[in-house]
């Protein structure tokens, strides 16, 4: 591979990598919801959900009308359109 | 080379073809990461997997990492410390270069990495992750050598056995003592997570024994969460805080006494948290400041101090957000595509960060803290009305829950980075 073609590659590599990139906040969320199906949690995973799903539990975590341990705190960190995108991206993921 | 590599970029950039960062020798840019922790071992990985044609090296001295969270349960005999340890096998498959070896020397002018072998690699962005080191001269009387008889344990491996076998070899009615610093240091809840699991072991094991928090602060992270359980379930466990006299000013190892301004403790098991600064490299590459730790950029997790070097996880200034693996690894992750998008020229998007703090107080007894972050005004800072700790008046249930979904975020997160 010459000079240019590696570097021709690379930006590409990375607009390709930016198209799918996650929405702000989104990659903090794997922290507790495993991407993985072989770890073993009590955290339901999110990875693949329909984005309709995450955005109401989101939304009821937000107001208080389901109750949470941890989600409705956090819940509360994002708008209604961010919450919105992570849905989407979330949905996407396989 | 050199010349040739210029005229190059000269052409490129003349062209307006490429942005120049991007350029460098072999194929894609090359990106280095200091430290295997969790916030240099998830930015190394997501490094990889966000842009394969990246040559990421990772360097860490140690073959094996010992984490942090949940080594009080292997204080507590919950648990083996094997459970607690990974290798970096899988992030060797995933396409990161892996090398074994201390990172001596950063040269922030010629952008290269010496390590400990002498080899010498040169990089396009460095990452630094350098974790915490113990500040020797932070408490006078506490040094390395004290340490082998006063674990600290505040990184976890042969100092958390060590601490396990003195509480495993106190007689019943002994007096333990948790000397905490003041902040801002590695995981702030940690000391009275410690105390708590402690506390359970004596009361269990050794119910004649008292255990003292002997404090440089007057408050601390889920305070009233905690002295409630306290209240509730180990009575033998007392805290002096900074104004009730806590604070150490020196101990004495071979005594087994600590110091405060007002009185001498003398203890059989003494763990001693010493202040701590940014893990020594930092201060060397010069990104560290007068503090002992380093200024970033809160849009981009770039040093203050030097340009094409992002510091993140407990050795960075973070504003708002504590030091905790679950913040180091959503760092990790932004800084990833900062990087990413900053090599190609690009801006990167603003970060919107998540941190979870589980601590336990008993096995079946867990309480959280949680932050959302965003950059504002220069600083990472709170997302107003998100985040707080765990409801004080939860019932037994919820403080239940938490405990299973602390050991559930473990599994998941070493997972993430690890497996």
């Amino acid at each position: 591979m010459t000079r240019l073609t590696a570097v021709l590659a690379f930006v590409l590599s990375v607009a390709a990598a930016h198209a799918a990139d996650a929405p702000p906040g989104a990659a903090s969320c794997s922290g507790c919801h495993a991407s993985s199906a072989s770890v073993q949690t009590p955290v339901p995973p999110i990875k693949g959900r329909p984005a309709a799903d995450i955005e109401s539990q989101m939304a009821e975590f937000k107001t208080g009308k389901r109750p949470g341990t941890i989600m409705d705190r956090i819940a509360k960190g994002f708008t209604d359109e961010e919450t919105r995108a992570i849905a989407a991206w979330y949905a996407a993921q396989k | 080379m050199r010349t040739s590599r210029r005229q190059f970029l000269k052409v490129s950039a003349a062209a307006a073809l490429f942005p120049m960062p991007a350029i460098a020798q072999g194929a894609g840019p090359r990106v280095v990461v200091i430290g295997g922790g969790f916030a240099g071992a998830t930015a190394a990985r997501f490094m990889k997997s966000g842009n394969s044609a990246a040559t990421v090296t990772l360097v860490e001295a140690s073959p094996t990492f010992t984490a942090c969270p949940f080594s009080n349960t292997v204080l507590a005999g919950m648990r083996p410390l094997t459970d607690q340890q990974f290798g970096y096998d899988k992030i060797a498959a995933s396409g990161v270069t892996v090398v074994i070896q201390p990172a001596t020397a950063v040269d922030a002018q010629g952008k290269s990495v010496t390590l400990g072998n002498g080899t010498r690699l040169p990089y396009d962005r460095l990452i630094m992750a350098p974790g915490i080191d113990l500040r020797w001269d932070g408490l006078p009387g506490y040094d390395e050598k004290a340490a082998e008889v006063m674990p600290h344990a505040w990184k976890a491996s042969e100092q958390t056995a060590l601490l396990r076998k003195q509480l495993e070899s106190m007689q019943d009615g002994g007096t333990v003592a948790i000397v905490a610093p003041a902040n801002p240091f590695r995981c702030p809840p940690g000391p009275y997570e410690r105390a708590s699991l402690i506390a359970h072991y004596l009361k269990a094991s050794k119910p004649k024994s008292k255990l003292l928090i002997l404090d440089a602060k007057d408050a601390f992270s889920k305070q009233r969460l905690f002295q409630n359980a306290w209240k509730e379930l180990y009575p033998n466990l007392e805290w002096v805080s900074l104004s009730q006299g806590g604070k150490v000013t020196s101990v004495d190892p071979a005594a087994k006494t600590l110091k405060t301004d007002f009185s001498e403790h003398k203890v059989d098991v003494a763990n001693v948290i010493p202040p701590q600064r940014a893990g020594a490299i930092a201060q060397q590459a010069g990104v560290a400041d007068r503090t002992g730790w380093c200024p970033i950029d809160a849009s981009t997790f770039e040093s203050k101090l030097v340009p094409n070097i992002h510091v993140i996880g407990d050795a960075a200034i973070m504003g708002g957000m504590p030091k905790s693996a679950f913040s180091a690894n959503a760092q990790a992750k932004f800084c990833a595509t900062a990087v990413t998008a900053m090599l190609a020229g690009q801006k990167p998007a603003e970060p919107r960060l998540i941190n979870t703090c589980y601590s336990l107080i008993a096995p079946d007894y867990g309480i959280t803290v949680a932050g959302v972050y965003k950059p504002t005004d220069g600083v990472l800072a709170d997302v107003q009305g998100a985040g707080g700790v765990s409801p004080i008046d939860a019932p037994k249930s919820n403080r239940e829950l938490e405990a299973q979904f602390a050991e559930g975020w473990f599994k998941t997160i070493t997972g993430e980075v690890f497996g």
